[in-house]
């Protein structure tokens, strides 16, 4: 019986390390979908619609890469994670690609065999208090209760905060965002931090949007991008030029609308993009107008922005850093050549 | 003739059908296949990780973690401190909140189990009912509901931060926690917890000693009041002759200053938060549901005769109760016990969907994104809750035994 005990206790172990991960592309490409971890529920970057559809930006990006390499953005196939399981996902070759607000850092970069593949959303964290507190800073933040999620660097970012700023706290720490709201809004915190954008989207679920304030601390830097496994440099390569592309593709003014007049333009820079000059799609292992079919059945990154966060939307964010460096943002894109 | 030959056949095939050797041989094969998965497993975790630029080792451990913990009793005990403290405080954390709020949680669950089991035999309708009632609902409706459900109705109903209801001058409570003095013990305070364990140990003794001389004389002596006094007496003799070595720290309550700093004061008293509350309460409830149906399930494995025959012998219900049926019944009851016991302890671990910082939660949600290390730290995971079950398991077996019918 202890045998037993300690046999099965290895062979779960062992569960964890199995799968394969080198050759991602060549497992995409036999099974038929890209399989795509996303958040819970984040409105305006991951999300399911009333008929049950996925949407967001950072949904787009996944059918951006499912678009490249099927040229069908309905071959990709959704896993809801929470913030503490994404990684382990990831690492068990459970999803291809991680695409959920997660924040680049130097330890995720390089101690949890994990990469990068760019930035899709410069956010920073934020704070939000009722506006009835008549608190305007976070300075003024000495004694508060703060309620965020677990498994995040929001609680490493709020514990410097309060330490740098000598400010006593609690922290109070939920798995899902879904009770950290309900919990701020029956009035266990004082304080409810996440990065801003997220602020932004999980404000709507409170049941009174109007009467809360973020304040205007940003406390840490999160650039938030897609993550694959590391050691296959092919699928990396892949996502991060997906990306790449739609910044580029917003920079050459090329949308959903115009892709098909471009495809006869003299530019170079354009022909190279879309796929009628070079050979930029066969060495990524992927089809040549791969830019191209992300851009008609996508669009470009702008596109992608306005329809899911941007001001006309219900988290009505303004481009702010993550407009193109041409207008004062932080997106650039390496060129295609 | 042929006779050495026929022999040597026998032995051949004696070889193969005697059952000594085979069973030799089917206990090698299965010693070669356990061994072969165990290395086959380990060379594939170590390649694996390798691959993806990880490796093994627990060096983590000794580093300091930089994130906050909720104020519980793990954290007061080992005296966390962000920048100082280390992942295996976080572990220890982790381990005393699980064992806090499964400990509290059996014991509770284990007194209502008992109350609602026997009501659901009562005579009484009002009773019976509400029993019946109590088991069904808590039992149909999953654990997960129920914390949520207890958590945020508890959330909902407490005053707001910077109110407060007092139910005495230094105890009251609100939506950050139940506060309440909080003991501090001063030098000395070890004479006391030294006086109280003689005094335990002094009145097991004397009802021993009572109990036996009653079935040899048949003559009462009072010995559990004797012993009693033995356990309240000498511990308050001694706290008061040595000038009270334990200190109450009240917690403190403020009503003006900085808008955040209202309330009770951090650090003041001792605090019990709010997470803590429901998680008890859910799974005591939830427990006592299923606890419940096994007492009633022990008690009707009691042939009716056996109260037929007491109530024959003058005996009151209560007392036909207490000597006769459960004494029998606690045969049948501690076997499934001691598997709602196990779940109640597994079960804590849901804990982590209502913020309460168990071990789940804390070494293996926070601590383990920003260490990364997921086979070791899943693996510490295990060995703690195999731990609890077997140090569980062995309690109940023992206490089992110590109950089961004496045959003579």
């Amino acid at each position: 019986m202890k045998k037993s005990f300690i046999f099965g206790a290895i062979a779960a172990l062992g569960l964890i390390s199995t799968g394969a991960f080198a050759g991602t592309l060549d497992d995409i490409k036999s099974k038929g979908f890209v399989q795509c971890g996303v958040s819970q529920g984040l409105p305006g970057f991951s999300n399911q619609d009333d008929s049950g559809k996925w949407t967001g930006l950072d949904v787009e990006l996944c059918r951006a890469v499912a678009v490249a390499v099927f040229g069908d953005t309905n071959a990709v196939k959704f896993s809801p994670l929470s913030s503490k399981q994404r990684f382990t996902a990831l690492s068990s070759g459970e999803i291809d690609i991680l695409s959920r607000n997660t924040t680049w850092t130097m330890t995720r970069d390089t101690q949890l065999g994990l990469n990068f593949a760019g930035v899709n959303y410069y956010d920073g964290q934020g704070m939000m208090v009722p506006a009835g507190m008549g608190v305007s800073s976070g300075t003024e933040l000495d004694g508060a209760n703060i309620c965020t999620n677990t498994g995040t660097t929001t609680e490493l970012n709020i514990t410097d905060y309060f330490r740098f700023n000598n400010m006593g706290f609690n922290l109070v720490a939920f798995e899902k965002a879904d009770e950290v709201v309900a919990a701020y809004d029956a009035g266990r915190c004082d304080v409810y931090t996440t990065d801003r954008s997220g602020l932004a989207a999980q404000r709507l679920k409170l049941s009174n949007p109007d009467s809360h304030v973020v304040l205007p601390e940003i406390i840490s830097k999160e650039p938030l991008g897609p993550v694959v496994r590391q050691g296959d440099d092919q699928w990396f390569n892949i996502v991060k030029w997906v990306h790449n592309a739609m910044v580029n593709a917003e920079e050459m003014g090329i949308t959903s609308a115009n892709v098909d007049s471009k495809k006869g333009s003299d530019n170079p820079a354009v022909k190279r993009l879309l796929g009628t000059e070079g050979s930029f799609g066969d060495e990524l292992g992927i089809s040549n107008d791969w830019a191209y079919n992300i851009i008609k059945h996508i669009g470009n990154y702008g596109e992608s922005y306005e329809r899911n966060v941007g001001p006309n939307t219900p988290l009505k964010l303004a481009r702010g850093a993550n407009a193109l460096w041409t207008n004062g943002g932080l997106m650039y894109a390496p060129p295609i050549r | 003739m042929n006779s050495s030959g026929v022999k040597l056949s026998d032995e051949k095939e004696s070889l193969i059908y005697n059952p000594k050797i085979r069973s030799i041989f089917f206990q090698i094969l299965a010693l070669v296949i356990v061994f072969g998965s165990l290395i086959l497993l380990r060379h594939n975790t170590l390649v694996n990780l390798e691959d993806r630029g990880k490796s093994l080792g627990f060096h983590f451990l000794g580093e300091t973690s930089g994130f906050s913990i909720l104020p519980t009793f793990g954290t007061w005990v080992v005296g966390y401190e962000v920048g100082v403290s280390t992942y295996v405080d976080v572990f220890i954390i982790g381990i005393l909140n699980t064992l806090a709020v499964g400990l509290f949680g059996i014991i509770a669950a284990t007194l209502l189990g008992f109350t609602i089991g026997i009501f659901r035999l009562s005579n009484n309708f009002i009773l019976r009912s509400f029993a019946a009632t109590f088991v069904e609902i808590f039992r149909n409706i999953p654990l997960l509901l129920w914390l949520f459900i207890v958590y945020f109705a508890v959330l909902r109903n407490l005053p707001a931060k910077r109110e407060a209801l007092f139910f005495t001058e230094n105890i009251g409570i609100n939506i950050t926690g139940l506060y309440a003095p909080a003991p501090q013990p001063l030098e000395g305070f070890l004479y006391v917890l030294i006086a109280l364990i003689v005094g335990m140990v002094g009145c097991i003794f004397f009802i021993k000693w009572s109990t036996r001389r009653f079935l040899i004389t048949g003559k009462k002596f009072p010995g559990g009041w004797l012993g009693l006094i033995l356990l309240i007496c000498l511990p308050l003799a001694i706290y008061y002759i040595l000038g009270q070595p334990l200190n109450w720290e009240d917690p403190i309550f403020k009503s003006d200053g900085p808008v955040f700093r209202r309330g009770y004061q951090a650090g003041m008293g001792m605090m019990i938060v709010p997470e803590m509350i429901a998680v008890w309460a859910a799974l005591s409830l939830y427990t006592a549901a299923f606890i419940a149906e096994i007492v009633r399930s022990g008690i009707l494995a009691i042939s009716y005769g056996q109260t037929e025959a007491s109530f024959a012998l003058g005996l009151r219900p209560g007392t036909t109760l207490r000597l006769v049926i459960i004494p029998q019944a606690m045969r049948v009851i501690v076997p499934p016990l001691t598997s709602q016991y196990l779940n109640l302890l597994k079960n804590s671990s849901l804990a982590v969907a209502i913020a309460y910082p168990e071990l789940v939660s804390v070494f293996g949600g926070t601590a383990l994104n920003q260490v990364g290390k997921e086979v070791e730290m899943i693996f510490m995971l295990m060995l703690v809750y195999l731990s609890f079950s077997i140090i569980t398991s062995i309690f109940m077996n023992w206490f089992n035994s110590k109950i089961k019918l004496v045959e003579r």
